[in-house]
């Protein structure tokens, strides 16, 4: 073919008035026009991207980040990297650990709240333990010995250990062996008056370790022994094991302070967790939307099961969608049908009550629906004076379930019915009269003929309500009640009231996957430029 | 759609049948809306109709919602919000939006449909997700001194964002039927380009550049989820005052405020019917 | 002698806050608090005067309750509330976290009768980063028309069999759990060691599984007087001056069982890095004065947190006080530490629970 052309014409290119090719030419007149049509694109793009696309990417960069740990406490962290997960991490790590805690700027409390909330996501518990700890670090700085005691015998925490003690302090014997410590305790103010102190002066604590090392050492505590075993037999026994142990005490004091503040603190758990939740990316947050978690070994394993919700709660949501949809499917059908086959003066006057729905504000509308469903409202008070239930067995139809499905589908139904309506006002009615002369009954005549021709619409308006019920928000929050919340109000939840943003983001950008699907179902079915409006 | 003459009785049976059926849907669909404006004039302070209000006794029925509205300064100050927020977003969105549906009904335009999905994408991404989204974007964009969140500009923005896609949609489909070459008449009689724009193709799209407008005012009128989230006190708007009375406690005030809405939106779905009629007549279209 | 003193005192706090007006222009405070009666309370005895005293604009915005608000705000670095009246684990528990200002409550004026602030304010009330308001109660209320003899413990708020109909409760843990375990016949000052242990929230929890299905669930403090006038629930728990409000001012036919009372105090806390931070604090120190919290006491019957205002309180008010003898007969008092530490925990549980 190419070569006939070439017999057929002249050999010379194209060109211009001013001598370029044409093909030069042409080239350059489609780049500039199509440089010209991006331009006028280009403004609401930049918008779109700078006001929606960036701040969806960012949030959803939330739901791996995993800053808090590190930001909290770094030397601890740092120092963790030397432990080689065996029993408890060494000295350095409790000794940068409690110097971290006990800071009480306002920068680096907010961190640890921070902190405090992040492991709480990984184990339920530790909320509390860094809340405690923190308020205890300051005092372990100032003096550990308090915390250690207990950190080495819980005894010393039992109520009535101090109290037996404060009584024996009255005695000669241990006025004698232990001088200082009587002292202090005799300063304690108990009983019930407003000044009264929960426990004896801070300096008693090491007091009572340095006099009980050297009473063990000088055999003087030997003759209290005794005494103090007449009184409480436990309490003797308390007194020497700490005397006993008074030297590893002193060797590791904040080790068993901290312990004291917490007995998981002593656990090689605790610390492994935090080594785990320090790395700076996590997908814990997205484990956690699908029920899952990690175990100290690092597996993926099923939460525990008062937390497993949010894989029930995408069910319920995407049921709760599909159900809504086959609900407006329903309604909208017979009367699209209507609608397209009357003569459109009628027809336009009809179209208006869907259309007015359509126009009038979401809140409106979900107010209208409180005010006729709840038990004092208007459908069961008609109910009542019709007498067909009884005063005081009025029905619940909001607040539940219920009420978010009957509001959703009043909601939505104008979606179906413009798409729906828009395509059967196109078949022709030649079709159906064609079938129903060759013979057929008007019912298999409307299903085989008439019904077929309907799909697109049927597809367009069930996809466009899916898409909007599975991401609603406002009315299953005002209506739901308890059992008729879906996984928006859930992000939001964990958006305004938990904070776990990480969450939020995770359930988030599993929703807008979802969502993404369906358009794209869409954009193939339909055509975004050809979504109808009103 | 007339029953037709060669129906038999089963079918005359259900033709009555299907328009009982159709109109019940209808009714579910209008009384909803209905039921409030009645109820919204009861004298007293329940979601009810009282005995006396079905009898039509005039004691029954009072303004005195009306004028808590009116008495009441945050109602009266979300009010206007609304309008403010609503305009400027509208305004924001419309010439944005035109200007890019110029440019997406061009066919020399690259490619075309991914810039569509992109520039639709507020429609379509659940309100909650854009709204935190906004939230965390618009507190610290670029540290807390060019924070949006909490100011007008922050709520105008956001509600813009939201609103261009109906103006997209609405005057692209406009453009659907439009001549190009009018234009080329209009450029080859000497005419510069913004002249063009103003004399011979604005008027033509004008019908869809309003309806895309109204659409973008609904949006951002009609929006409480993005204000929840990134709105402060001084810039609630009517249905965020409305969300905080239905949450705490639904006060007849509120079935005043909606049925006022309910007026508002009858005047905007009759100036778009008035809208569609006349583009449609423009361009030839006929029943 | 003691009148002219207190008199004195008026006419000096007085004098201060015009002297303070003198000197510098109005101000815009945004001031956050529950709603309803009890804001309107505020609102007649703290922000009017106020108000008239320096030309200040008042934003009142109304919360629920909790934390998450400030730290949202806080953590976006876009404070815009300037006062915030929480409870009492929240303001320890914010205080902890560096979401709220330090405050320099030695700054506290002295009760009008000459009391040192350090004495005059009930032992607790002041914080390192609140300054107490009020001491309030959540307790439960019943429909009289309801029953022939009503409930009186409760462990009758728990019976279904004997007080059938739906319940009301408030959306949280928080007093809940300590209910329903008074009600499993847990003493009052063992409740919150039990409720550190597993076993305890088990227990809590099943007790209140029990009436799961008849139990509407609340959040906002003018929700449950509502919910109790609709007939949607016979009874709820409330917070006593809400239903004082709608007993005394709406003549509704609700009774409160005082019984296993839960209270609780009320603060003012700043959120840190709010704007106008010396002014909230005026505003502080001038609504936590003896005369203002006595003036509240006349909205709402909520007990004033001054000693000195005690006697100032209107005396048909007095019965209806949390406080008043009749009333404090099986009282808990909300452990603010076992809140501040728990909270957060409890909460997510208690939301998975009612999800389930």
């Amino acid at each position: 073919m190419a070569h006939a052309v070439e017999e057929a014409g002249p050999a010379r290119p194209l060109t211009m008035a001013d001598g370029t090719p044409l093909k030069v030419a042409l080239a350059r007149a489609t780049r500039r026009s199509k440089i010209r049509a991006f331009l006028l694109v280009a403004p609401l793009l930049l918008f779109i991207l700078v006001t929606f696309i960036f701040p969806i990417v960012d949030m959803l960069m939330r739901s791996v980040d995993n800053p808090e740990v590190n930001e909290a406490i770094p030397q601890t962290v740092a120092e963790l990297e030397n432990w080689d997960g065996e029993g408890l991490p060494q000295d350095a790590v409790f000794a940068a650990f409690i110097q971290e805690m006990g800071d009480r700027s306002e920068g680096q409390r907010r961190n640890i709240g921070r902190m405090g909330a992040r492991l709480n996501y990984e184990d339920g518990g530790f909320r509390s333990l860094i809340n405690k700890s923190q308020r205890a670090a300051a005092k372990i700085q100032d003096d550990p010995m308090q915390f250690a005691l207990v950190g080495f015998d819980e005894r010393w925490e039992d109520k009535a250990t101090w109290p037996t003690l404060d009584a024996l302090a009255e005695t000669p014997e241990f006025a004698e062996v232990l001088p200082e410590t009587a002292a202090l305790l005799r300063k304690w103010e108990t009983g019930n008056s407003p000044f009264a102190e929960k426990t004896p002066k801070p300096e008693t604590y090491p007091t009572l370790l340095t006099e009980l090392e050297s009473a063990q050492a000088d055999g003087s505590l030997d003759r209290l022994l005794p005494l103090v075993q007449a009184e409480n037999e436990e309490l003797a026994a308390l007194l020497e094991k700490t005397a006993t142990g008074a030297g590893e005490i002193r060797e590791n004091p904040l080790r068993f302070a901290l312990v004291g503040v917490d007995p998981d603190w002593g656990k090689p758990r605790t610390w492994t967790i935090i080594k785990q939740v320090s790395s700076p990316i996590t997908f814990s947050y997205y484990l956690n939307a699908v029920d899952r978690t990690y175990d100290i070994e690092g597996n993926i394993v099923m939460q525990p099961e008062w937390k497993q919700i949010y894989v029930q709660l995408f069910m319920k949501t995407i049921y709760v969608s599909i159900g809504v949809t086959v609900a407006c499917l329903i309604l909208a059908y017979p009367i699209s049908y209507l609608l397209a086959t009357l003569p459109p003066s009628k027809g336009n006057l009809l179209l208006i009550l869907v259309l007015l729905p359509f126009w009038t504000s979401l809140l409106v509308r979900t107010t209208s629906w409180i005010v006729l469903l709840q038990t004092q409202g208007v459908i069961n008070d008609t109910l009542v004076f019709l007498g067909i239930l009884s005063d005081d067995n009025r029905i619940e139809m909001i607040y539940n379930m219920t009420g978010t499905i009957i509001a959703m589908t009043h909601i939505l139904l104008p979606f179906m019915v413009l798409p729906m309506y828009s395509v059967m006002k196109t078949i022709s009615p030649s079709y159906m009269r064609a079938a129903r002369s060759l013979g057929a009954n008007p019912l298999i005549a409307f299903v085989r003929v008439y019904m077929p021709q309907t799909v697109p619409g049927i597809g367009a308006g069930s996809i466009l309500v899916f898409i909007l019920a599975i991401g609603y928000y406002i009315t299953p929050a005002l209506v739901g009640g308890q059992d008729g919340q879906l996984i928006s109000n859930f992000i939001a939840y964990h958006m305004q009231k938990s904070l776990n943003w990480g969450l939020a983001a995770a359930l988030g950008t599993i929703l807008l996957a979802g969502v993404l699907v369906m358009y794209w179902l869409y954009d193939r079915l339909v055509g975004i430029d050809n979504m109808k409006l009103g | 759609m007339a029953i037709p003459s060669y129906a038999g009785p089963l079918e005359r049976v259900w033709y009555y049948l299907y328009r009982l059926i159709c109109a019940a849907i209808f009714f579910f669909l209008i009384v909803p809306i209905l039921v409030i404006i009645p109820l919204s004039f009861n004298a007293e302070p329940y979601f009810t109709f009282t005995p006396e209000m079905l009898r039509f006794e005039a004691e029954a029925f009072s303004l005195r919602w009306y004028a808590d509205i009116v008495n009441n300064e945050q109602w009266l100050h979300s009010i206007k919000n609304s309008f403010i927020i609503g305009i400027a977003s509208t305004l924001v969105a419309t010439s944005l939006g035109t200007l890019a549906a110029l440019g997406l009904s061009r066919a020399e335009l690259p490619a075309k449909s991914l810039l569509m999905g992109i520039l639709i994408s507020p429609m379509i991404v659940p309100l909650i997700i854009t709204a935190a989204a906004m939230f965390f974007f618009y507190s610290a964009p670029f540290g807390s001194d060019f924070a949006l969140a909490q100011t007008y500009t922050g709520v105008i923005l956001a509600h813009a964002a939201l609103g261009t896609p109906f103006v997209v949609i609405t005057v692209t489909a406009t453009l659907v039927g439009f001549d190009k070459n009018l234009i080329r008449a209009s450029n080859s009689m000497g005419a510069d380009m913004p002249t063009t724009f103003f004399k011979v193709i604005m008027p033509l799209i004008l019908p869809g550049v309003i309806s895309g407008a109204l659409f973008a005012f609904v949006t951002s009128f009609d929006e409480v989820v993005v204000v929840l989230f990134m709105a402060g006190f001084e810039q609630r708007t009517i249905p965020r005052q409305m969300w905080a009375g239905i949450r705490e406690q639904i006060s007849p005030t509120i079935l005043a405020v909606a049925t006022l809405l309910i007026i508002i939106s009858t005047m905007l779905l009759a100036t778009i019917e008035l809208l569609r009629r006349r583009n449609e007549k423009m361009r030839g279209v006929t029943y | 002698m003691n009148h002219l003193l207190k008199s004195a005192g008026v006419a000096a706090v007085a004098l201060a806050a015009i002297g303070y007006a003198g000197t510098s222009s109005a101000e815009t405070l945004t001031i956050v608090s529950w709603g309803g009666a009890y804001t309107k309370s505020q609102v007649e005895a703290y922000h009017k005067p106020w108000i008239a005293q320096t030309g200040d604009t008042i934003n009142s915005e109304d919360y629920n309750g909790g934390l998450a608000e400030i730290r949202a705000q806080v953590e976006a670095g876009n404070v815009t509330w300037n006062l915030v009246d929480v409870e009492l684990s929240d303001a320890v528990r914010g205080c902890d976290e560096g979401i709220l200002e330090t405050l320099p409550t030695d700054d506290l004026p002295a009760g009008d009768d000459g009391t040192a602030a350090a004495e005059d304010f009930i032992a607790g009330t002041v914080h390192e980063c609140a300054v107490g308001t009020i001491v309030w109660s959540t307790v439960y209320a019943y429909d009289t028309t309801k029953f022939d003899t009503g409930p009186t413990t409760i462990a009758d708020f728990f019976d279904l069999e004997k007080f059938p109909g739906k319940r009301g409760m408030r959306k949280t843990p928080k007093a809940n759990l300590e209910m329903a375990l008074l009600a499993d016949g847990v003493p009052s000052d063992e409740i919150y060691d039990l409720l550190a242990t597993p076993e305890g929230v088990e227990r809590a929890f099943a007790k209140l599984d029990t009436i799961k299905d008849d139990t509407i669930w609340w959040e906002a403090g003018a929700q449950p007087p509502q919910l109790l006038a609709d007939g949607e629930v016979v009874m709820t728990t409330a917070y006593n001056g809400r239903l004082f409000n709608a007993i005394a001012k709406e003549n509704k036919p609700f009774e409160i069982v005082w019984d296993g009372q839960v209270w609780d105090i009320d603060l003012w806390v700043i959120p840190r890095g709010a704007p106008n931070m010396e002014r909230s604090w005026e505003f502080i120190k001038f609504s936590t004065d003896t005369q203002r919290l006595a003036d509240q006491a006349k909205y709402i019957s909520y007990g004033p947190v001054r000693k000195s205002s005690f006697d100032k309180i209107l005396p048909e008010m007095q019965p209806h006080m949390p406080t008043a003898p009749d009333n404090f007969k099986n009282p808990l008092q909300n452990d603010f530490e076992f809140w501040a530490d728990y909270g957060d925990e409890l909460n997510e549980r208690f939301n998975a629970w009612l999800a389930s």
